[in-house]
């Protein structure tokens, strides 16, 4: 983080969105005693009526949010992360997914990111896994204002959907005047050398590695990836038949994440060009501050800055084959 | 309204016919679960329930959420009974290209919701509630499960939910056959005492036989009359219920008859 850089906590444009979408009375909201963290409670006390507190109870939640969307409600469910999609897994599979219901889940406190709680909290495997369920739409915004805007835009789309997002304050990205839409990738910064493609706390992270590489004169394109599924097929191919060197970013594990999907668009489509992956190496972290962990675990702007010169080097070796 | 016993029992028969006939001709399929609720469906559509056949998505409807959704054999018969599909369309429960799934599936003409996986009915059924209430409609929910189902924990944490929230709205129907897959319940994880416990959740109980028709109708009827919390018809039932072979033999949960074994049955059931 710059000094003096203005921050926010992604989880913050959860409650700002969901004041955004209110005056839809089929908007309600469902907690399961998390909704001071998630900032689910700022809709609680604004709309009591349409705001349900359903205990620590994950599974239950997510079921009756999808018997409310069978009425036409349009419900968020929201928890950490790491709880809705471990405890609730079967519903969102059955009763959500399965069923097709308007059901919006939200997970916050996602990834290393959490810190100090340990890696029971620290929620790295739930891209992976609402990436791979049918039906299932997948969202990671990369600041608060386009959590903001995302929660619009989940609004606007019907069916299931899971946005992920995360404790630690980070730099403020957008502006009110950011247009969200779902499936498309934002180009931060353009660069011919490489580019990395990124979601959530990591595209703050790639920027600064970006930043730091173009004083050794590399330049790096950035991508915020908030749309992990469906992925911005397009700018993933057009990216890497510009840059022939790609770098994935994520705070999640490096099995079925966001790396995962975007080397399936290279492959499917034969852009055989070097890709590293940056994120949680298959393993438990352990508590922590989230700098400490990002470095300790290999998620740093640093081994993201590292990593751009491994794919340039590797496109060179290419080049010379 | 005044119950027509003689179209209720005709129609828990043919629920039962039906139920045979699908589970041989698809080779596979829950033929004990669906036997044993032949009665409760029969008082839910043919007595209590309101819906429009021609609009199945009417707002207004009473809901039924099959938990149970294995028994889906039992439900199809019962909603094509009620004329929500023909017949002719039960023949191909379990085939390719079907909308009868092998469990309960919102492909099938009025069912809100997805289940096979035992223990979210009443949870979803509660949010239909929920729904009904912020909305001011006067409609009822009626969640079907299984006494096996009970075991999981999600049950528990709806049952909860539905005393905190005094959904009286809704109905719950606990098929109580006593057998799960392998075997009795109360030998394999006990769920007795039942009515203390849902009692002690906040709920209403009604016990009653759940193939006595009276005692059925009187029970949800009674069900529909009290307010301010969650009620449960706790409803004593025979797994196989009808045929003589069938009739409290766990392995008929899921099952199907040969040829000869459903020529029998039917038999014994038309007998009935």
């Amino acid at each position: 983080m710059q000094p003096g850089q203005k921050t926010a906590a992604i989880r913050d444009g959860y409650g700002k969105g969901l004041l955004r979408i209110a005056e839809d009375n089929d908007v309600v909201v469902l907690d399961a005693d998390l909704q001071d963290s998630t900032r689910s409670l700022q809709f609680g006390e604004n709309h009591p009526e349409r705001f349900f507190t359903m205990g620590i109870s994950e599974a239950d939640m997510v079921s009756t949010a999808a018997g409310l969307a069978t009425c036409g409600k349009k419900p968020y469910a929201s928890s950490f992360a790491c709880f809705l999609v471990r405890n609730a897994l079967d519903q969102i599979f059955v009763s959500v997914c399965y069923s097709k219901t308007n059901v919006k889940l939200v997970g916050s406190h996602a990834g290393l990111a959490t810190g100090e709680d340990g890696p029971t909290a620290q929620e790295i495997t739930d891209i992976s896994v609402m990436r791979s369920l049918p039906n299932m739409k997948v969202i990671v915004p990369a600041d608060s204002m386009q959590t903001e805007k995302a929660v619009e835009a989940m609004h606007k789309q019907e069916g299931p959907m899971y946005m992920r997002m995360s404790r630690m304050p980070t730099p403020i990205i957008y502006d009110d005047s950011h247009v969200f839409e779902i499936g498309k990738g934002y180009i931060l910064r353009e660069g011919e050398n490489a580019a990395i493609i990124a979601c959530g706390t990591m595209v703050s992270e790639s920027l600064k590695a970006a930043e730091e590489l173009e004083k050794e004169g590399i330049k790096a394109t950035v991508i915020n990836m908030s749309s992990i599924k469906p992925i911005d097929r397009e700018l993933v191919i057009e990216t890497a038949n510009k840059t022939k060197a790609v770098v994935t970013a994520e705070d999640h594990t490096i099995i079925g994440g966001l790396g995962t999907a975007v080397e399936e668009v290279l492959f499917e489509n034969r852009a055989y060009v070097p890709i590293e992956k940056i994120g949680v190496k298959d393993m438990f972290a352990e508590s922590g501050k989230p700098e400490e962990l990002y470095k300790k675990y290999g998620l740093s702007h640093d081994h993201i800055a590292t990593a751009v010169k491994r794919v340039i080097y590797r496109k060179a070796q290419n080049n010379r084959g | 309204m005044l119950a027509d016993a003689d179209r209720l029992k005709k129609a828990a028969k043919e629920i039962r016919k039906q139920s045979l006939i699908m589970t041989h001709d698809a080779g596979s399929g829950h033929p004990g679960g669906s036997l044993s609720c032949a009665e409760i469906l029969s008082a839910l559509f043919f007595y209590k329930m309101k819906y429009n056949p021609k609009d199945p998505k009417w707002p207004d409807r009473d809901r039924i959420v099959m938990s149970k959704g294995h028994a889906s054999p039992a439900l199809y018969a019962a909603l094509s009974e009620a004329g929500f599909f023909p017949k002719e369309e039960l023949k191909t429960y379990r085939q390719l290209n079907s909308r009868l799934q092998g469990h309960a599936s919102i492909y099938t003409p009025s069912i809100d919701i997805c289940t096979g996986s035992l223990g979210q009915g009443l949870s979803v059924g509660n949010g239909i509630a929920m729904a009904g209430k912020l909305d001011s409609k006067s409609y009822n929910v009626y969640v079907i499960m299984g006494d096996g189902e009970l075991q999981e924990g999600q049950v528990w944490e709806a049952a909860k939910s539905a005393a905190h929230y005094k959904l009286d709205n809704i109905i719950a129907i606990v098929d109580r056959n006593g057998l799960q897959q392998n075997g009795p319940t109360e030998k394999l994880m006990r769920i007795e005492p039942l009515a203390e416990k849902f009692h002690a959740f906040g709920w209403h109980t009604i016990e009653v036989d759940g193939h006595n028709i009276s005692e059925l109708v009187n029970g949800l009827d009674l069900a529909t009359s009290i307010k301010g919390k969650p009620k449960v018809v706790i409803a004593k039932t025979i797994k196989g219920k009808g045929v003589s072979f069938m009739e409290n033999v766990s392995s008929w949960h899921g099952k199907a008859p040969n040829d000869d074994q459903l020529k029998q049955a039917l038999s014994e059931v038309e007998a009935n």
